[in-house]
C-alpha cells in the first residue's frame, strides 16, 4: 500500500487570483515511477515545485514516508531533483556538482568519494568527472544531472521534462536509460512531462492534470484505453481520438449511435448510465479502417506513411475531421474518396459535461 | 574577382576606420612625436630624443603625481568595487523599493565632476561642512581635509566613489541577472545555506563582471583628474596632484608641451598594461572554463 510513498491531500495553490492547483490528491506506492502529463500551463510543474520545496502550497498537505515534509525547507525533505535545463553548477567540475549538497549535509569525505564513484559507474561518466559542464554534451550534462541527484540518495527524484532538452535520438536512448536506472533506485520518482509517449514508456501510473485538476490517475494502457473524460481522451494518444457529434438510437441493449451523415454505429457501451442531452463518440485511429464495403464516406486530406502502418486523415461529406488507418503498403493519395468502416466495440461515447462512457467489459 | 571582394569590405569599415584613425591613431602618434621634442604651446620646436623622459624620471613632482595616482587609485578601487557588489547583492530583486534605490545610488553617476565637487566641498569644509559638524555634534575636532596633506587623498577617494558607484553597480547587477534562478533552486535542494550560496555559487559566476569593474574603475582612475583640479586644485603642496593634473599644468600653464606629451606616454603605457592584464586573465579564465 501507499502508505511509504509520497501522499499529496488537497493540495491548492493561486497566483495572486489566478487558480493553478485546485485541490489535488494522490498517492503513490513505495517505489512506484509516476508521470504528471498535462499541456503546458496546466499546473504540472507548479505541482511538481510545490513537492520540492521550490513553491509553498496555499493549502493541503505533502507527506513522504509518513512524514509531513510541506513544512521543510527544500534540502531537508528527502527530495532530488533534476532540471529541465540540469542547473549544473558551472564554475564546478562534475566531481564537486555531485559533491555539493552532500558536503552541505555533511556527509563524511570517504562516504562521499564512494558515492560518486558508484554513481559515475551506473551512469558511465566516470572519465567526466573532472571536466566542467561547458566541456559536456547534452547528453553528457543529463547524466550528471542524474547523477547529482543519485549520490544524494532520496526517498523521492523528481524530474522536471528531463528528455525536453535533448535531440530525438539522444531522447529515445535516454528514455530506455532511465527506465533501467529506474529499476536501481530505491524510491519513488516522479517525472513531469508533456509528452505522452514517455509517460506511456516510462511511468507505472500516469497522472493526467489540466484546468488545475487531476483529470485522470491510472496504469498508461488503462488511462489510453478508457481515459476519463474527454480531456484525456484527446490529450493522451497520437495521432489523437477523432470525436464527432452523435445521436443516441433509441432501442434495447448497447447503445447505438447515429453520426451526422446519417450512418449508424453499434456500441458496446451500456446504455443505461449515459446522460440525456447531447452525446459525442470517439474512435481512435486504430478502430477506423480504410474498407471498400464502408458505410462512410470520406475524402483524403493528408496521407502519412509510417512504415508498417499509413495514417489517413480526412474528412466527412460534412467536414469533420476522422483520422483512419490503413495496411503499410496502402495505395492511397490526397484528394481520394475513400469508404471508412469503424469498429464500433472500441468506441467511447462522451457525456454533455465531457465525462466518457466505454464498452462494458462484460460483454 | 577577390580583389573586389576585399575592397568591398574595406568600403564596409572604411567610415569606422577613417574616424578610427584620425580620432585615435593620428593623435596617439602624434603624442608620440611630440613628446621627442621640445615644444611650444605657440609653435617652434626641436626634436631632442629621450630628453623628455629622463628628464621626467628625475622629476619629483612627477615621481609625486605618479604616487598620488597610485596611492588615490587604491584608495578607490576596492572599497568601490565593494561597495558596488554589497549594492547589488542588496538590491537584485523586484521589489519597488529596490527600484527607487537602484535610481538613487545611480544618480549620482549623471552629474558633473564641477557639482560634485562642489557638494563635497560643502560636506568636507571643517567649520560648516557634513563632516565637521558631525565630528564636533560626537565631541572631536573637525578635520581639515582638504588642506592636510594626509587626508586629502582619501577626500578625494570618498567624493570619487560616491561620484562613480553606479556604474560598477549596474554592472554587477547585470552580472547577477545572468545567474539562472534554476541554479539557485538546486542549491537549495542541496542544502546550500546563503553564506554558502553566495561563496559557492553567486560570486564564482561574478568573476568575470568583478575582474571586468577592477579594470574599467582602474583604468578609469588612473586618468583623475577633474576631482583633484577643482576640490584642491593638487595642494596642498602637490599632496592631491595626480598624473593627469600635472600633464595639464605643463602643458596649459608651463606651456612645455613636449615634456607634458611625454608624461601622458607614461600614462598610456601604465593604462595599456592594466588593460592587458584585464585581457590575458579574461582569456585564460574562458579557456579554463571552457
Amino acid at each position: 500500500m501507499g502508505l511509504a510513498g509520497l501522499i499529496l491531500r488537497d493540495v491548492r495553490k493561486a497566483f495572486g487570483t489566478t487558480p493553478i492547483l485546485d485541490g489535488v490528491s494522490l498517492e503513490t506506492g513505495e517505489r512506484e515511477f509516476i508521470a504528471f502529463l498535462g499541456p503546458s500551463g496546466s499546473g504540472k510543474s507548479t505541482l511538481l515545485r510545490i513537492i520540492a520545496g521550490l513553491e509553498t502550497a496555499d493549502s493541503g498537505q505533502v507527506l513522504l514516508d509518513c512524514e509531513r515534509i510541506d513544512n521543510r525547507p527544500p534540502g531537508e525533505r528527502g527530495v532530488a531533483m533534476v532540471f529541465q535545463a540540469y542547473a549544473l553548477y558551472p564554475h564546478m567540475s562534475v566531481r564537486d556538482n555531485m559533491a555539493f549538497g552532500l558536503r552541505n549535509a555533511r556527509v563524511p569525505e570517504s562516504d562521499i568519494a564512494e558515492r560518486i564513484a558508484d554513481a559515475a559507474r551506473i551512469l558511465e561518466i566516470e572519465p567526466l568527472l573532472d571536466r566542467k559542464p561547458a566541456q559536456l554534451s547534452g547528453g553528457q550534462r543529463q547524466r550528471v544531472a542524474i547523477g547529482r541527484a543519485i549520490v544524494k540518495s532520496p526517498k523521492l527524484f523528481l524530474l522536471d521534462e528531463p528528455l525536453s532538452n535533448l535531440d530525438a535520438a539522444l531522447r529515445l536512448r535516454t528514455r530506455v536509460e532511465l527506465a533501467q536506472l529506474r529499476q536501481r533506485v530505491e524510491a519513488v520518482v516522479i517525472m513531469v512531462t508533456h509528452d505522452q509517449a514517455e509517460a506511456m514508456t516510462l511511468a507505472d501510473r500516469i497522472v493526467v492534470i489540466n484546468d488545475r485538476c487531476v483529470q485522470q490517475v491510472g496504469a498508461p494502457m488503462e488511462v489510453y484505453s478508457r481515459p476519463a473524460n474527454r480531456f484525456v481522451a484527446r490529450f493522451v494518444g497520437s495521432p489523437a481520438m477523432t470525436i464527432l457529434a452523435a445521436e443516441l438510437v433509441p432501442g434495447d441493449g448497447p447503445a447505438k449511435i447515429k453520426l451526422g451523415d446519417g450512418s449508424e454505429i453499434a456500441t458496446r457501451v451500456a446504455r443505461d448510465g449515459l446522460p440525456s442531452g447531447e452525446l459525442e463518440i470517439g474512435f481512435r485511429p486504430e478502430s477506423v479502417h480504410v474498407a471498400a464495403d464502408g458505410p462512410i464516406k470520406a475524402t483524403i486530406i493528408l496521407v502519412e506513411r509510417l512504415g508498417e502502418r499509413t495514417l489517413v486523415y480526412c474528412q466527412l461529406a460534412d467536414g469533420t475531421p476522422i483520422t483512419a488507418e490503413d495496411g503499410g503498403m496502402s495505395a492511397l493519395a490526397i484528394g481520394d474518396k475513400v469508404s471508412l468502416a469503424i469498429d464500433g466495440t472500441r468506441a467511447h461515447l462522451f457525456g454533455p459535461d465531457g465525462t466518457a462512457f466505454h464498452a462494458s467489459a462484460s460483454i | 574577382m577577390r580583389d573586389r571582394r576585399s575592397l568591398s569590405g574595406f568600403a564596409f569599415v572604411a567610415p569606422f576606420l577613417l574616424l578610427y584613425g584620425f580620432l585615435q591613431l593620428y593623435p596617439l602618434l602624434r603624442g608620440i612625436i611630440i613628446s621627442l621634442r621640445r615644444e611650444d604651446l605657440f609653435g617652434g620646436g626641436h626634436f631632442i630624443g629621450l630628453a623628455n623622459y629622463t628628464e621626467l624620471l628625475g622629476d619629483p613632482v612627477f615621481g609625486q603625481a605618479v604616487l598620488n595616482t597610485l596611492l588615490v587609485t587604491l584608495m578607490i578601487v576596492p572599497p568601490l568595487t565593494i561597495i558596488a557588489l554589497l549594492l547589488a547583492l542588496a538590491l537584485n530583486n523586484a521589489t519597488r523599493s529596490s527600484a527607487i534605490f537602484r535610481g538613487l545610488f545611480f544618480s549620482s553617476s549623471v552629474l558633473s565632476v564641477t557639482i560634485v565637487t562642489l557638494i563635497w566641498r560643502f560636506v568636507l569644509t571643517p567649520d560648516a561642512g557634513l563632516v565637521g559638524e558631525a565630528l564636533k555634534a560626537a565631541g572631536h575636532a573637525p578635520l581639515p581635509f582638504l588642506s592636510d596633506a594626509h587626508l586629502v587623498l582619501p577626500a578625494i577617494a570618498i567624493t570619487t566613489i560616491w561620484w562613480s558607484i553606479g556604474l560598477p553597480m549596474i554592472l554587477f547587477l547585470a552580472g547577477l541577472q545572468q545567474i539562472p534562478a534554476d541554479m539557485y533552486e538546486a542549491a537549495a535542494l542541496d542544502r546550500s545555506s546563503r553564506w554558502t550560496t553566495l561563496w559557492k555559487i553567486t560570486l564564482p559566476a561574478l568573476r568575470r563582471t568583478t575582474l571586468l569593474v577592477v579594470m574599467l574603475q582602474t583604468a578609469g582612475q588612473l586618468q583623475l583628474f577633474g576631482q583633484s583640479q577643482l576640490l584642491t586644485a593638487g595642494g596642498p603642496g602637490g599632496a592631491s596632484r595626480t598624473m593627469v593634473l600635472f600633464i595639464y599644468e605643463t602643458a596649459f600653464v608651463r606651456w612645455q608641451l613636449g615634456y607634458a606629451a611625454a608624461g601622458a606616454e607614461i600614462l598610456f603605457v601604465m593604462i595599456l598594461m592594466v588593460t592587458l592584464i584585464q585581457y590575458v586573465t579574461i582569456n585564460r579564465d574562458s579557456e579554463g572554463a571552457r
